[in-house]
């Protein structure tokens, strides 16, 4: 099979997504963009052409007639998560690996013991644990190695630094320091190996034959032995002047976020993108080009990295200040989205006696307002109006804004919010090395 | 080297280039010699909008224009230290950096773009045109000269039209209150047979400038109006006009760009000449002097030219019609502050982009807008809106700022650049399809 | 009515973004035309002389969203159009049928050409004040846009101006003057009767009404305020300096009060206070000369006026010094060019004269006040404690 990738180099998350020769979607991945952006859009790639390795099992299982058949589709969630369980257990294993390095190099020769200590048995734990994050119907907060060990990682620490009377802050100091080496390593995977592995695990050979059994290990291989070949390139996103693409592949983010919305949403007239560092509004046409566009200016006020701040500076994870704030009683005014006095509003207000979830609802308006400003500069909001970028899964943000617009423009106006909106950018910059393709003329990924 | 001075070399190979750069030598060797005493000049500090320099050259006076030096300190890569050294005496990160760096010039030795040191000013002629700072930074200049200043307050044209009281109002002033001032420094009455004379020249600069201007209506636009426009103006908005040299200079320039119209050749660019013109861009606002070559290369790399563009009108607006007169020189100085471009108000500038777009054919339509000038950018986001609106051509909008490096954000400019041009494609492939 | 209730009324008509004090105004004089201004001075006379009423326009204060105001204007520039602009195009500025923008700088100078696009039904007019203040050359400029300025608003359905009444506006306004330099007055000598952020609002609410009214009001209050049981107060005496455009919020002038700072003379409304002492008319005069005279011949230091001869800042230092002031306080605008350029040669007179300041900046809806707070407690202190700050 061969496919085109486009990659979306953001500053929070790194993103690909890979579109075969008919313009399908075969396959998407998504890492935290980390501190090195070169293992940060291999590892998305990689995660990519995992799943496209899924969509051909699913297309192998399609051709699988009877009950087999739909009993065989059926478990290919079930072969995934098997499938992921055994990835993230590789990565604890390194993760262990890197750990029982930094105690080694330890200068406190005393406290290596306790530590190591501490440290197996959090680990030990997150190993048997393991298995209840990917079972299927399981959920997760997040698909990210770097959050699911370290939530776990965390939780353990808390128990063990009590039992173990070791220090919590330098129990979890090792894993901090160990998921920057994981992160940096870009796995290689056999899938002939692993798939059929993962399939062995959820269906085990039985005395009677099995014709699911059958039938999924012979989609597996299938898949597994496909040669699919990376043909055209294109990139996008914050750090796109970084990947070892040739100028003529590296494509605007605006372009491709106006595109990649406009396909999931044909009737895209107006795009709204919040991302880390930046918040885009775009207006395309009939066929996604885009019309007109508009950035914020160079400080990353009211994007979403304020959000960031805002949740550090009350200690809580970035998905969960959505969800508070719509706990508000009411909505308390602020001014200011400046995100270097972010914290400095936010104890202010709470020492004026505000409660927090009021307060939260505040700061996210505060953002949504600067975003309306925004979409009014580039020609105002037309429907449909498709929201995207990391901010649009934050169910308060996406409230206000529905308000807002009903307030403003036309409460009868179409507002498109897609889960995986995030993949916009990436969809965008596959369909331009898709048209790049088709054109005779794909860009090849530099050698580095 | 420096890549810019390499691009500066590579700009300065036309003869008309190297002329003015033997002017520009010149005139600050004059003023060096008058700030070391062998020579006995009165100088006068003034402003490029509303500058009245034949009105200076009839008195043998020497003009120094504080801005132009700011703006060189930024190509020089010197205006970021200027600017903390005037934000540490306590002025604000909010305003204008031209001053900024003109007030950390003047405390680090008051040292000129060509590196000889600059003469303290005789008369600080305050030629308040278009621009609300201009009053603030004489009244800075003046609390560190303690010299005369003479205040020129020329009036706003909120509605495009010159009216008989304005320019009577401007008349009034220089008759009263401006020329007999500059009689009492230089000693001397007016000459004001020298002054016609001298506006002949400036008119017939004039045209030939503005022969050039034109030279872009041709494709391939055998000028940048913007990156090499800032060197077309040079003479004409500081120093030189109504001189016998820049009628030289202007003459000359114009038979190079009607040579380059002749044999089909583009303007030369930091990265060579640029022939082969994709993207036709009028620009409304200043250029960024830190970064320019950069910034230049971020055009010239897309194939982009610059057809024409507001800035080089900051200092008279030539080409609808407007020539400086010789048969009534204090009436057409008069009008000549009136009609500087940033002294219009704003339905006007956006009539005048309007049909500078229509007139260019150009594709698109760029606002860079600079912190530090508000005269030019409050409102910049509605002529944007509104010169969409009435020509269909689709505008981009950047920000940065003139001489303060910290707002030149490099990656941010680039990307929305990038993303301009892109969409100037996507939309061409759209029209082509 | 006491003075709390008064300053409460006052307050609540100042607050009210929809101009309900201009809508009656217009309810009572059907016909009549509402001219807006902005800041810092159009003669006020001059458009009550024509049957209108003048109303001062100083933004949306710390209550309003602002989303289109925001799409107009980078975040460099500061913040009154913003608000100006939400508040007219949302069409709470509907009840105005002109407005004037005087050359404060170039940011409200363009905000009147983008007035002429936004809203081409409504007059829009430019007021060049002049910098030459040579009454034959700058007064006779001044006096003739001020004729213009009838003219256009005779078009628009104003009165023509005639001269009769131009002097019966103008007599109104000294009467206005007066009473506000009373309370003024008591303001300096007894802060703590009529504290700072009373004042501001009693003198703010003179710009939605006509003079006259506004007297009323000023009489009232001055009474009430007389007769008030108040004790004084050890606080710190200042004048503040640089907020003579866009306005701080309340809180910032009730926090300055609070830390210890007597704020006893502002430029916060500063276009009713610009000429000293009355509109002198002279026998034989066009009126409008007189204006323009008043303003050219008495006009006060303003950072939008050109100083001609003058010493930098020695209006302020003397201003400090009559008043018996123990020190300034800055309090610029965030990006207000007028304000920020004078501030250095401000404070160097002051230095030189060995006057205490502090310096502060603010948005019209700053909504933290803790660090005001605590620079203006230690400079109270520091003043108090050691003369000094």
């Amino acid at each position: 099979m061969n496919v085109s990738v486009g990659i979306d180099l953001g500053s929070t998350t790194t993103k690909a997504v890979l579109l075969d020769e008919h313009g399908e979607l075969v396959g998407r991945g998504i890492t935290n963009s980390r501190s090195n952006y070169a293992a940060a859009s291999a590892v998305a790639r990689d995660e990519a052409l995992t799943a496209a390795r899924f969509s051909l099992i699913a297309r192998a299982l399609a051709r699988v007639r009877g009950e087999a058949g739909g009993a065989a589709r059926a478990l290919i969630p079930d072969i995934e998560g098997a499938f992921r369980l055994e990835l993230y257990r590789d990565e604890l294993r390194y993760l262990g690996v890197r750990i029982e390095r930094h105690l080694d190099n330890l200068t406190e020769a005393h406290l290596r013991a306790p530590l190591r200590g501490a440290a197996q048995a959090v680990l030990a734990d997150m190993e048997r644990t393991a298995p209840g994050l990917f079972l299927a119907g399981a959920q997760r907060k997040s698909d990210f190695f770097r959050d699911l060990a370290g939530a776990a990682f965390t939780a353990g620490s808390e128990r063990e630094s009590v039992d173990r009377q070791v220090s919590f802050e330098r129990l979890v100091g090792l894993f901090d320091r160990a998921i920057l080496d994981v992160e940096m390593r870009v796995p290689t995977r056999d899938f002939t190996v692993l798939l059929p592995e993962a399939v062995e695990h959820i269906r085990p050979q039985s005395a009677a034959h099995d014709p699911v059994r059958y039938a999924l290990l012979s989609a597996a291989h299938e898949a597994a032995n496909e040669r699919i070949a990376e043909v055209a390139f294109a990139g996008t996103g914050y750090g796109r002047q970084t990947l070892p693409f040739p100028k003529e592949a590296v494509r605007s983010e605006i372009l491709c976020h106006g595109r990649g919305a406009h396909r999931v949403f044909p009737g895209t007239r107006t795009v709204l993108d919040i991302g880390g560092q930046d918040t885009k509004a775009i207006q395309v046409d009939d066929i996604g080009v885009v019309t007109s566009f508009q950035m914020n200016d160079r400080c990353a006020a009211g994007c979403g990295r304020y959000l960031g701040y805002i949740a550090d500076e009350l200690n809580l994870g970035l998905h969960e200040l959505g969800p508070l704030a719509l706990r508000a009683q009411k909505i308390v005014r602020v001014n200011s989205t400046c995100t270097v006095f972010a914290g400095a509003e936010l104890r202010e207000r709470l020492a004026l006696g505000e409660r927090r979830e009021d307060i939260l609802a505040g700061l996210h308006r505060a953002i949504l307002l600067r975003a309306m400003s925004l979409l009014a500069r580039s020609g105002g909001v037309r429907s449909e109006f498709t929201f995207t970028g990391g901010v649009c899964k934050n169910p308060m943000a996406t409230r206000l804004l529905r308000a807002l617009v009903d307030e403003h423009y036309d409460s009868g106006l179409q507002l498109n919010i897609h889960p995986d909106s995030i993949f916009m950018g990436a969809l965008g910059a596959a369909m331009y090395a898709n048209d790049d393709l088709h054109a005779g003329r794909p860009s090849a990924l530099r050698a580095q | 080297m420096s890549q810019n001075q390499q691009a500066h070399l590579r700009v300065a190979k036309e003869p008309s280039q190297e002329r003015q750069k033997r002017m520009i030598g010149d005139h600050f060797d004059r003023l060096a010699s008058v700030a070391d005493g062998t020579c006995d000049e009165k100088v006068v500090y003034t402003f490029v909008p509303g500058n009245l320099t034949e009105l200076i050259g009839a008195f043998g006076m020497l003009p120094v224009l504080p801005e132009i030096n700011a703006l060189q300190s930024g190509m020089r890569q010197q205006s970021a230290g200027y600017i903390a050294e005037a934000e540490k005496s306590g002025h604000s990160e909010d305003v204008c950096t031209y001053v900024k760096c003109d007030l950390g010039m003047l405390k680090s030795g008051n040292v000129g773009p060509t590196g000889t040191r600059l003469p303290r000013p005789d008369l600080l002629l305050l030629s308040y045109t278009g621009c609300f700072t201009f009053m603030k930074w004489f009244e800075l200049l003046r609390e560190e000269y303690k010299c005369p200043v003479v205040m020129l307050h020329v009036p706003y044209q909120p509605d495009g039209v010159v009216t008989p009281a304005m320019r009577k109002y401007i008349v009034d002033q220089l008759e009263t209150v401006v020329i007999p001032a500059m009689e009492r420094i230089a000693g001397k009455k007016l000459d004001r047979d020298a002054l016609s004379e001298r506006l002949a020249r400036s008119a017939q600069a004039e045209d030939d400038l503005v022969a050039v201007w034109e030279s872009a209506r041709h494709r391939p636009s055998p000028i940048d109006g913007y990156f090499g426009g800032v060197y077309y103006i040079g003479p004409i908005f500081s120093a030189f006009r109504g001189t016998e040299d820049a009628v030289a200079y202007y003459c000359e320039l114009r038979a190079e760009v009607e040579g380059r119209i002749a044999r089909g050749e583009g303007p030369t660019t930091p990265d060579g000449r640029l022939d082969d013109q994709r993207h036709r861009i009028v620009v409304e606002g200043p250029p960024n002097w830190t970064s320019f070559n950069e910034f230049w290369r971020m055009f010239s790399r897309e194939h982009a030219v610059v057809v024409s563009s507001t800035y080089t009108r900051v200092g008279g607006l030539y080409d609808h019609g407007f020539r400086h007169d010789p048969k009534n020189p204090i009436e057409t100085l008069a009008d000549y502050c009136l009609g500087c471009y940033t002294n219009l108000g704003l339905p006007t500038r956006i009539d005048y982009i309007e049909q500078t777009i229509r007139t260019y054919e150009a594709d698109g339509f760029l606002i860079n807008s600079v912190k530090s000038c508000n005269s030019f950018s409050a409102g910049q986001l509605l002529i944007l809106r509104e010169l969409e609106k009435r020509t269909g051509v689709p505008g981009g909008f950047i920000e940065s700022d003139l001489v303060d490096p910290r707002y030149f954000a490099k990656a941010n400019i680039d990307n929305r650049l990038q993303s301009y041009f892109q969409m100037l494609d996507a939309r061409r492939l759209r029209h082509a399809a | 009515m006491s003075a709390e209730s008064l300053v409460a009324e006052a307050r609540s008509q100042v607050d009210d973004v929809d101009l309900g004090p201009v809508h009656a105004w217009k309810r009572a004089n059907p016909g009549g035309l509402a001219v807006g201004t902005m800041p810092i001075y159009v003669p006020r006379p001059l458009i009550e002389a024509v049957g209108a009423l003048p109303v001062a326009i100083f933004g949306g204060g710390d209550q309003v969203d602002i989303i289109r105001g925001d799409s107009y204007f980078q975040s460099y520039i500061c913040h009154i159009p913003r608000s100006t602009l939400e508040l007219a195009l949302g069409g709470r500025l509907d009840c105005l049928d002109a407005m004037i923008f005087p050359s404060i700088c170039d940011v409200i100078r363009n905000l009147g050409g983008m007035w002429r696009l936004l809203f081409p039904e409504k007059l829009s007019v430019y007021l060049d004040l002049p910098q030459t203040f040579d009454l034959a050359v700058g007064g006779r400029f001044f006096a003739h846009e001020l004729h213009r300025i009838a003219s256009l608003l005779e078009a628009a359905g104003a009165r023509p101006l005639n001269d009769e009444a131009l002097v019966a506006a103008i007599r109104v306004e000294n009467v206005r003057r007066a009473a506000l330099e009373r309370v003024d007055a008591l303001r300096r000598a007894e802060p703590w009767r009529a504290p700072a952020s009373e004042v501001y609002l009693l003198a703010r609410l003179g710009g939605l009404l006509p003079a006259a009214e506004h007297t009323r009001w000023l009489e009232d209050y001055l009474t009430a305020a007389q007769g008030r049981a108040a004790r004084p107060v050890d606080n710190v005496r200042v004048v503040l300096v640089g907020a003579f455009c866009e306005q701080p919020p309340l809180g910032l002038l009730r926090t300055l009060e609070k830390a210890g700072c007597d704020i006893i003379e502002d430029d916060l409304q500063l276009g009713l206070r610009t000429i000293e002492g009355p509109i002198d008319l002279r026998e034989g005069e066009d009126p409008v000369f007189s204006l323009a005279r008043s303003w050219i011949e008495r006009g006060g230091a303003t950072a939008s006026r050109y100083i001609g001869d003058d010493e930098k800042g020695r209006a302020l230092v003397e201003r400090v010094r009559t008043l018996g002031a123990d020190g300034v306080v800055f309090a610029a605008a965030s990006f207000c060019d007028p304000a920020l350029l004078d501030q250095p040669m401000q404070e160097a007179a002051l230095a030189r004269a060995k006057i205490p300041y502090t310096t502060l900046k603010f948005a019209e809806n700053t909504g933290q006040f803790q660090v005001v707070r605590e620079q203006a407690g230690a400079f109270s202190d520091a003043v108090k404690l050691w003369g000094i700050a």
